[in-house]
């Protein structure tokens, strides 16, 4: 008889294969709600606690960041409200016993989870695509209410290159939404060569047409104020003249315009709110922006050099292709928090040694804020006085706020925070292939080697599912269809996500403990009351760069 | 369509002739065993590839007296794509000369085991091919239709007698079926092994374990074959090497192009059922739900073509790596989950094996065999699309008579490797056309389908321009060609994607292009077709061409004559127009798919001579066609020069300007009959013209048109085409074309004693045209081409093209009619009073429409008198 060739070892986990499928899917509320339960309420209320990442049941370092990650002081009790969620907690006990109201059929999930969902392409020339980005895709899952993550993304015109960030809010999205709008342009004149400033400044100057600076790629929800333009085009103009003022003559060097763009920016925002406006809504406005804070993770990609400039605890992962084809991520960036140990040196050298001990409390600055760099956060930055004088001054509005009136705890040498970014620049190899731009509700949930393995694989097309090999075991021909037809819907729901952000956050919300997307899981976190999302997760915003390897080698070559 | 076996490898005791030579046993495998038979330093033959059609080869040589022949297999016999073969050997095939390759191998295969004493495992068991929708049904009637004709029994059967013949088969969604009684089973491997069996013994040398790493080719002839084991000179070289042949015939300093790619194939094997399967259960065809399902040791053997294949091999020979292939079960999953659907019993069937089996295809879905264009003695037979077995026995014999007589006894250019050129053989375009194909085994072929990849390959200047205004495109030889033009506003998608064996929805489109034809003029792009042009410092051209063209070429310069290009049969190997350009040199046009042969043909027979100039000028020169009435006015508007019938006659070629443009090559023939010209436009000036003709036409109502205009317009004129019409076994004298044959011109030429005696003794099939009489065009099937033709109710032969005729309102068909005797069946001579005097009837699908038989065209469709020989000009080219 015929013998066929190959070795035919069975692996054909029939039923044990579809076993663990089922019982890794979350047991719903029995799962969820003990957990909550078991926490003490009262500690939820008062201090924060060490966030465990990736677990769900570290109820109470979720809620601290919830409220503008503000370790709330008893004494803001009422400000922070933590009565309703008390409230809550009681409701979902009704809900456990009828867990089926919280599924989400797999299309409302989808529906869900693409709402915020963006794809850029480079447009290719003469069939050539010359840029070392091929694209990029983005996505923003909230948690918060509205959320208070913003993402930006541009090409620079006047120059090379292209812009992408993401931005983390707090304390209220007025900051990062206005980071996302006027960093870029900052970022952009920071590059401009004195030639263009001038021609620039002369077109506003005789009132002729400007010349587009950047050209945004922005999803239909990311919107841009209309009322603080005008305020925010002099405050861009004021630096450009003085940029025309000092021309150095030297050839603008990237790490250090970004790293004047991002302390000029913050300057302006704290200036603004000295100001003020005679126009009540903007007045309000520019304090609400100073008076929240804003981490920016910043990319800008020419070529083959790119550069990183992080403010704070959003991240910047390189996914590099390794030869035999695995995937490894290197970071681009370093978080400012207070696991950074260098970072906690350097608070603490800006700062009299007497403040040592109070500087850094249970993690946070001053015990009281979790990233140690942000733009905005002038509560942080203003001396005491400044903060008394423009608050007073203000609308009624910001006298109302508790918070804004509350002076931080053992505030001697202000500022303790600065908006100056930490630059790394990165030639990119041709086995550099994507970068994950990504808030901290991401990173939370997942290790960079994680993201990186998902979206490599995402991006090239590749999902490891064990084929399926029968050897000398029995197995019919219906029982071999089932099997097949089980393995097609599970695939298939990885052929719905069209963009590696969504992929990416559909991993981030929904995987379980075997790294596999549970819809089950997914469809409980999407369906949480909005109140109870921020407890399980963070607003998470995530851009995905696909880089051309072609080009970049073709770049590298030239190089050598 | 399929045809793997798993075979019971029985051979190794069994036969021993050869195997004693090369000594080599099966279980060495773990240590390199010795050859003690040394290779021979030449032999006439050289074949390489020991699978089914290599050995048919050797087979079908030694069996026509050659003797010098050494075969050489790079691994075992029968262990490449033929060992998994799964063995079914069936005739339904809708291609006329695969279907008689085919039948040819069932009658082969039934007596081999006789003949060798090797067990075949030959078992007709029949075949059933099942339709779950009524255009399968028309496709599967009209095969069955070809088949009855060629007495092939064949019967198309309701799902209640499917089930009587096949008790699993669930007939709930069938409406029909086609019942081969005599479609047969056999093991593949043994079937290899029987003919290498027989080889041996009438003299051929198998050598196993030898590779071939090249082949030696000097002044365009094979010389000798490099192996592994050293060098044996040879004649000729044959290339069997299956999915590796591509690779083989790249591995010379001068490449071979045989454009054909792996796939991988997938099927299953069972265990038996509890009431094992008799071996004699027909298999199943279930082309709807892309799969086959055959009896298989009491179990069943089922495989399929997926909408998704996978093509392996790209990268070069890996030839080991077809030991490696893995199963994919989640890739076969919706061929398994048809095979349920159709033999739900079968759930509790347990599987042995899922077997993965590369198999290759070819461009056009058609095998691949001939002599190489340019090396003389290079044959091919390779490509079998997944039919090796079927085709195996056929094509062997086929390429031993090409081998040993210069050509086979049939028609096989829709065969012949000059179909394809260096174009089609571009590793991505391969690649991408083999996941095309392999899924169109099974998918239905609706008539006058295209292929979707390796598109706009070759495009006429002009592409774009055509393509804004709705052209529509079919491609032929790489070359996209207008089929019709959309007018604005027409509903795009309903045009696209309503394929019918019924009347067409372009009908009216190409109506009003017709229309547009005879009572004004449009313009058709017709820059596929293949320019040559040849010239020589002394009359060397024109002896040359005198010798190779039937008609006579020593015409006065500026004349273009329509001539065939003869074999020594008298049979047309080319048809084509040539204008006298210079008394030294010519201009020669041909249709688009004989770039590669003619060019071939030419370059075999000219004489070895520095001063004798073949130069193809295809890509130098955009061709316009202005077909009508007004062509006239347009053209002589543009050059200011008087262009009616006293200046410029027809059959005509002058340079002239058009436009601000000079040099255009203006010449007075239309390719379907009509009065106008084709304009040869060097390609930097034919956007100029183009847009100067449009604009200057406007007020004579121009418009663009595409070949489906032309087609309906050269049909109803009783013109024929080559490659549709004409083949290498139609004469002049079979198809009326006796005036472009002058067989006085003082000058021998090719085919002239054939030409002679038929002239004197009469032709044996006549080129005729018919009128459907009761057909009606809106609820009929439409014919197509290759439909039977019946006289008094007996089959006289086929037709080759059809086309509806705007002006008679009718459908015209042309075809070959045969006189068959009565009693014996022999062939006799054709005459005018045998084709007067019937009843006639054309087949389409098995249903019978009267036609009226005519050997002249209509003369009241020409709009324009013109002498007699002039009104039956040939046309080159195919519709």
């Amino acid at each position: 008889m015929c013998v066929c060739p190959g070795p035919r070892r069975i692996a054909i986990p029939v039923r044990s294969s579809r076993l663990p499928l089922l019982s890794d899917a979350m047991p719903a509320p029995a799962h969820l709600f003990p957990l909550i339960r078991s926490c003490e309420i009262s500690r939820i209320g008062s201090t924060a606690c060490y966030c465990h990442h990736r677990h769900l049941c570290c109820l109470s370092s979720h809620f601290a960041h919830s409220h503008f990650r503000y370790a709330p002081q008893k004494k803001f009790a009422a400000l922070y409200r933590p009565k309703e969620h008390f409230n809550h907690f009681i409701h979902t006990r009704d809900y456990a016993s009828t867990p089926q109201r919280f599924y989400l059929t797999p299309p409302q999930v989808n529906s869900i989870l693409k709402a915020n969902e963006y794809s850029f392409k480079v447009p290719e020339f003469d069939g050539k695509n010359v840029s070392s980005v091929l694209g990029f895709d983005s996505n923003q899952l909230p948690a918060n209410a509205p959320i208070e993550d913003r993402r930006s993304a541009a090409t620079c015109l006047q120059t090379r290159g292209m812009l992408l960030g993401v931005f983390d809010g707090h304390a209220g999205c007025a900051c990062a939404q206005a980071v996302s709008e006027r960093l870029f342009y900052y970022i952009a004149v920071s590059l401009l060569p004195h030639e263009t400033l001038l021609e620039i400044e002369n077109a506003v100057e005789s009132g002729r047409a400007l010349l587009p600076i950047l050209q945004w790629h922005k999803h239909p929800n990311d919107y841009f104020s209309k009322e603080a333009s005008k305020l925010y085009f002099n405050s861009l103009r004021t630096y450009w003249q003085e940029l025309i003022d000092l021309n150095s003559g030297e050839t603008t060097d990237v790490r250090e315009a970004l790293i004047n763009a991002f302390k000029r920016l913050d300057n302006d925002i704290s200036l603004e709110a000295q100001v003020g406006d005679p126009n009540s809504f903007l007045n309000y406005l520019v304090l609400r922006v100073a008076f929240s804070g804003a981490t920016a993770c910043v990319a800008h990609v020419d070529g083959i050099d790119l550069h990183i400039a992080n403010t704070g605890d959003s991240r910047a992962m390189l996914g590099v292709q390794e030869e035999d084809g695995s995937w490894s991520a290197v970071n681009l960036s370093y978080d400012h928090n207070a696991q950074n140990e260098r970072e906690v040196e350097r608070v603490k050298m800006e700062h009299p040694k007497s403040e040592e001990r109070s500087l850094v409390k249970q993690d946070r600055l001053l015990g009281l804020l979790m990233p140690f760099r942000a733009f905005g956060d002038v509560k942080f930055k203003w001396s005491i006085e400044l903060q008394k004088r423009v608050i007073e001054s203000g609308p009624d509005q910001l006298n109302d706020n508790e918070y804004t009136k509350f002076i931080p705890p053992n505030y001697y040498t202000p500022p303790y925070l600065t908006a100056e970014p930490e630059v790394i620049h990165h030639k990119l190899r041709p086995q550099d292939k994507f970068l994950v731009l990504a808030t901290d509700g991401l990173w939370e949930t997942m290790h960079r080697q994680d993201v990186a393995r998902i979206v490599g694989e995402y991006l090239t097309g590749v999902h490891h599912q064990q084929p399926i090999a029968v050897g000398g075991y029995k197995v019919t021909l219906g029982q071999m269809h089932g099997l097949l037809t089980e393995r097609r819907a599970r695939i298939s729901s990885v052929f719905e996500d069209q963009n590696a952000a969504t992929h990416l956050i559909r991993h981030a919300v929904g995987n379980n403990e075997f790294g596999t997307v549970d819809h089950e899981r997914l469809s409980k976190m999407l369906s949480l009351p909005e109140e109870l999302a921020r407890m399980y997760r963070d607003d998470i915003t995530i851009i995905v760069v696909q880089f051309n390897s072609h080009v970049i080698g073709a770049y590298q070559d030239e190089e050598l | 369509m399929f045809l793997r076996l798993l075979s019971d490898i029985q051979w190794r005791a069994a036969h021993p002739k050869w195997r004693r030579m090369s000594g080599s046993q099966r279980s060495s495998s773990t240590t390199a065993e010795p050859h003690p038979v040394a290779l021979p330093a030449q032999a006439q033959v050289v074949i390489c590839g020991g699978g089914v059609t290599g050995t048919s080869v050797a087979y079908h040589l030694s069996k026509m007296g050659w003797k010098d022949i050494v075969l050489l297999e790079q691994g075992r016999l029968a262990a490449g794509t033929t060992r998994f073969c799964a063995g079914i050997v069936s005739t339904a095939r809708p291609v006329s000369v695969e279907l008689k390759m085919a039948h040819y191998s069932n009658k082969l295969y039934q007596q081999l085991e006789q003949e060798t004493g090797v067990q075949t495992g030959y078992v007709k068991t029949g075949s059933i091919s099942l339709a779950q929708t009524q255009d399968r049904l028309i496709s599967l009637k009209r095969i069955a239709s070809s088949l009855n004709v060629m007495g092939i029994p064949c019967e198309i059967i309701n799902p209640k007698k499917v089930l009587q013949l096949h008790p699993l088969i669930n007939i709930h969604d069938l409406v029909g079926a086609m019942y081969v009684p005599e479609d047969a089973l056999v093991s593949s491997a043994n079937v290899s092994l029987a003919l290498a069996t027989a080889a041996s013994r009438n003299g051929v040398q198998i050598h196993e374990r030898t590779c071939v790493s090249h082949v030696t080719i000097q002044k365009g002839r094979v010389t000798g074959v490099e192996t592994d084991r050293g060098r044996i000179q040879c004649e000729y070289f044959v290339n069997c090497a299956g999915q590796w042949a591509y690779e083989l015939g790249h591995s010379g300093e001068e490449p071979v192009h045989i454009p054909l790619h792996a796939c991988e194939h997938f099927y299953l094997l069972t265990h038996p059922l509890k009431d094992p399967l008799s071996s004699s259960l027909p298999t199943v065809v279930d082309p709807d739900g892309r799969i086959y399902i055959r009896n298989w040791q009491g179990g069943i053997l089922s495989g399929g073509f997926e909408k998704n294949p996978k093509p392996l091999f790209t990268e070069g020979r890996n030839q080991l790596e077809i030991q490696n292939l893995q199963e994919d079960w989640d890739h076969f999953a919706p061929l398994l989950s048809a095979l349920l659907r159709r033999m739900p019993g079968l759930e509790s069937l347990q599987i042995m094996q899922l077997v993965n089996c590369p198999e290759s295809f070819t461009p056009d879905m058609r095998c691949i065999m001939g002599e190489s264009p340019t090396a003389r003695g290079y044959f091919v037979l390779a490509g079998m699309n997944s039919a090796g077995i079927s085709y195996g026995g056929g094509a062997g014999k086929y390429l031993a008579e090409w081998i040993v007589n210069g050509y086979p006894s049939e028609n096989v250019w829709p065969l012949d490797l000059k179909r394809f050129g260096t174009l089609q053989s571009s590793r991505t375009f391969l690649r991408h056309r083999v996941m095309e194909v392999m899924p169109l085994m099974y998918d239905l072929k609706v008539p006058r389908w295209d292929f979707q990849t390796g598109r706009q390959l070759r495009t006429s200047p002009l592409y774009d321009r055509l393509d804004a205004q709705g052209a529509r495109w079919m491609e032929k030889h790489g070359f996209e060609r207008v089929k019709y033009f959309v007018p604005p506003g027409s509903d795009l998608l309903d045009l696209d994607h309503s394929k019918t064996f019924y009347k067409p929805d372009w009908f009216d489109i190409v109506g009003a292009e017709v229309k547009c034809c005879k009572e004004a003029v449009c313009v058709i792009d017709m820059s596929s077709f293949t320019k040559f042009e040849i010239s020589s410092t002394g009359d060397q051209a024109l002896e040359s061409l005198q010798y190779l063209f039937s008609n006579d070429l020593d015409v006065p310069v500026g004349h273009v004559v329509h001539t065939g290009m003869l074999n020594e049969k008298g049979g047309y190997e080319n048809d084509c127009s040539i204008a006298r350009l210079s008394k030294r040199s010519f201009f020669m046009i041909s249709p688009t798919d004989q770039q590669v042969h003619c060019w071939a043909w030419l370059k075999n027979r000219l004489p070895d001579d520095s001063n004798l100039v073949l130069e193809d000028v295809t890509w130098k020169y955009t061709a316009l066609n202005l077909i009508g009435p007004r062509a006239v006015d347009v053209l002589s508007e543009l050059s200011y020069a008087p262009m009616t019938a006293e200046h410029f006659p027809s059959l005509f070629c002058k340079e002239m300007s058009v436009g601000y443009a000079n040099g255009i090559r203006v010449m007075s023939i239309t390719h379907t009959g009509e009065p106008g010209f084709v304009l040869y436009i060097p390609i930097e000036y034919a956007l100029h013209v183009y847009n100067e003709v449009m604009n200057m036409g406007q007020k004579y109502g121009i418009r663009n048109a595409g070949y489906y205009a032309l087609r309906s317009l050269r049909i109803e004129k009783f013109f024929a085409f080559w490659g549709q019409d004409l083949d290498a076994f139609t004469t002049p004298m079979e198809c009326g074309r006796e005036f472009q044959v002058k067989l006085d011109k003082g000058v021998e030429f090719l085919g002239q004693e054939v030409l002679l005696e038929q002239k004197q003794n009469g032709v044996y099939k006549r080129f005729t045209m018919f009128i459907l009489e009761d057909h009606d065009t809106d609820t009929d099937l439409w014919p197509w081409w290759g439909e039977p033709i019946f006289r008094n109710g007996r089959y006289v032969g086929k037709t080759t093209s059809s086309a509806y005729s705007y002006t008679l309102e009718r459908h015209v068909c042309l075809g070959f009619v045969h006189h068959f005797d009565e009693k014996t069946g022999e062939e006799l001579v054709v005459t005018t009073d045998f084709i007067n005097q019937g009843e006639y009837e054309i087949d389409i699908a098995g249903q019978r429409f009267q036609a009226k038989a005519k050997l002249y065209p209509f003369s009241s469709l020409f709009t324009q008198r013109r002498r007699k020989d002039e009104v039956e000009l040939s046309v080159m080219g195919k519709g």
